[in-house]
């Protein structure tokens, strides 16, 4: 049952999360604390930061620690098939007609018009951090680290991995 | 384990290590091991496996190693390739994240986990941007709020799940007959 349950909820977002990895996150986010329950927020967040400080795509690893912390080993490996097998399978089996499509406009268009239903996810999900953060380490410490880590991400180039380490440091000095 | 699938653990092992930022980040990384290095397709091939993967849901990162092992080494190269990338990295979070979530209780440990947070949300914020700008610039700035608009309050308000938004979003996409769309891109 358990099993069956994870399957479903790396199955559902990455069968239909057009756009990439980072497209997937606030699918599986609906999924795993939205829907399951299995984590909240702040796991999830947790999950995330460590998630974007190591290489390799974001949705095998979420999948894999997802699986792991609800159901063991074998659940990391249902989760990580859930995401990976499927669209692997159509692309092998189906090649040759996706390759006759792979310049069509109707399947371009799918990529596209999902984009605006993603980034409303992908604010709604930046406002619970932004709760959470409230909640958590308090308004003050969550406006300076989060001020400074965007003008570290975006104004510098700094590397995630550092940033991520940083709010850690900082964490575990200043908060807890 | 063949010279042939060593090789194609070892680049996708380093493709793996070497793609921070995820999936799209590390298709060049592919491209330098598959067409430059190793010569297992030639640039047109690899623009088309792109192509095609792109048609297809799910993560990029894992579709390529996999066709491009299966063409190398069959099955076994597709297992092998997928494996090398993936799988290093999920047991590094599990060891990491299993470590952290076993002393939750030490206040110092909580903090750190706090202060994460707002990083993520940075993150986070950072992506809706991206997400907001390609289909602002694809579909115009009326047409993207309008969808985002009636998914966010299908979502959120009424309580949908968003696959079936979603869902309901590519098949009409699909569906949908071409020629005023196309014009629509065009303009």
């Amino acid at each position: 049952m358990i099993y069956w349950q994870l399957f479903l909820a790396f199955f559902i977002p990455n069968i239909i999360g057009y756009g990439g990895g980072p497209a997937i996150i606030p699918l599986i986010e609906a999924e795993v604390v939205g829907r399951y329950g299995w984590m909240g927020a702040q796991e999830f967040a947790e999950t995330l930061a460590l998630g974007n400080a190591l290489p390799s795509p974001i949705a095998t690893k979420m999948a894999g620690y997802v699986g792991y912390d609800v159901a063991g080993i074998g659940g990391a490996a249902v989760a990580v098939f859930a995401t990976v097998v499927p669209s692997l399978l159509l692309m092998l089996g189906a090649l040759g007609l996706l390759y006759r499509y792979r310049e069509s406009p109707r399947v371009k268009r799918m990529s596209q018009w999902v984009r605006p239903v993603i980034a409303v996810m992908m604010a709604w999900l930046s406002w619970s951090f932004f709760s959470e953060g409230l909640s958590g380490a308090g308004l003050i410490h969550t406006l300076l680290i989060g001020i400074v880590a965007a003008i570290a991400l975006l104004r510098f180039r700094v590397h995630p991995a550092f940033v991520v380490m940083a709010a850690l440091i900082y964490g575990g000095l200043f908060l807890g | 384990m063949s010279a042939s699938q060593r090789r194609l653990f070892w680049a996708f092992l380093r493709i793996g290590l070497f793609g921070f930022g995820g999936g799209p980040s590390m298709i060049p990384l592919i491209r330098a091991e598959v067409v430059s290095r190793h010569g297992w397709l030639d640039d047109d091939e690899f623009a088309d496996i792109l192509a095609i993967a792109n048609t297809l849901p799910g993560p990029i990162a894992t579709k390529m190693p996999g066709y491009i092992g299966y063409r190398v080494g069959g099955i076994a190269g597709c297992l092998t390739a997928v494996i090398a990338v993936i799988g290093p990295t999920i047991v590094a979070m599990i060891a990491l994240l299993g470590l952290f979530s076993r002393y939750r209780d030490v206040t110092w440990i909580q903090g750190m986990g706090q202060g994460v947070v707002p990083v993520v949300m940075v993150m986070m914020a950072q992506l809706t941007w991206d997400f907001w700008q390609k289909s602002r610039l694809t579909l115009g700035w009326l047409v993207s709020l309008a969808l985002a608009t009636c998914a966010g309050g299908l979502i959120y308000w009424l309580g949908v799940h968003p696959g079936w938004i979603i869902g309901a979003v590519l098949i009409t996409a699909l569906l949908r007959p071409t020629p005023r769309a196309v014009k629509g891109v065009a303009r």
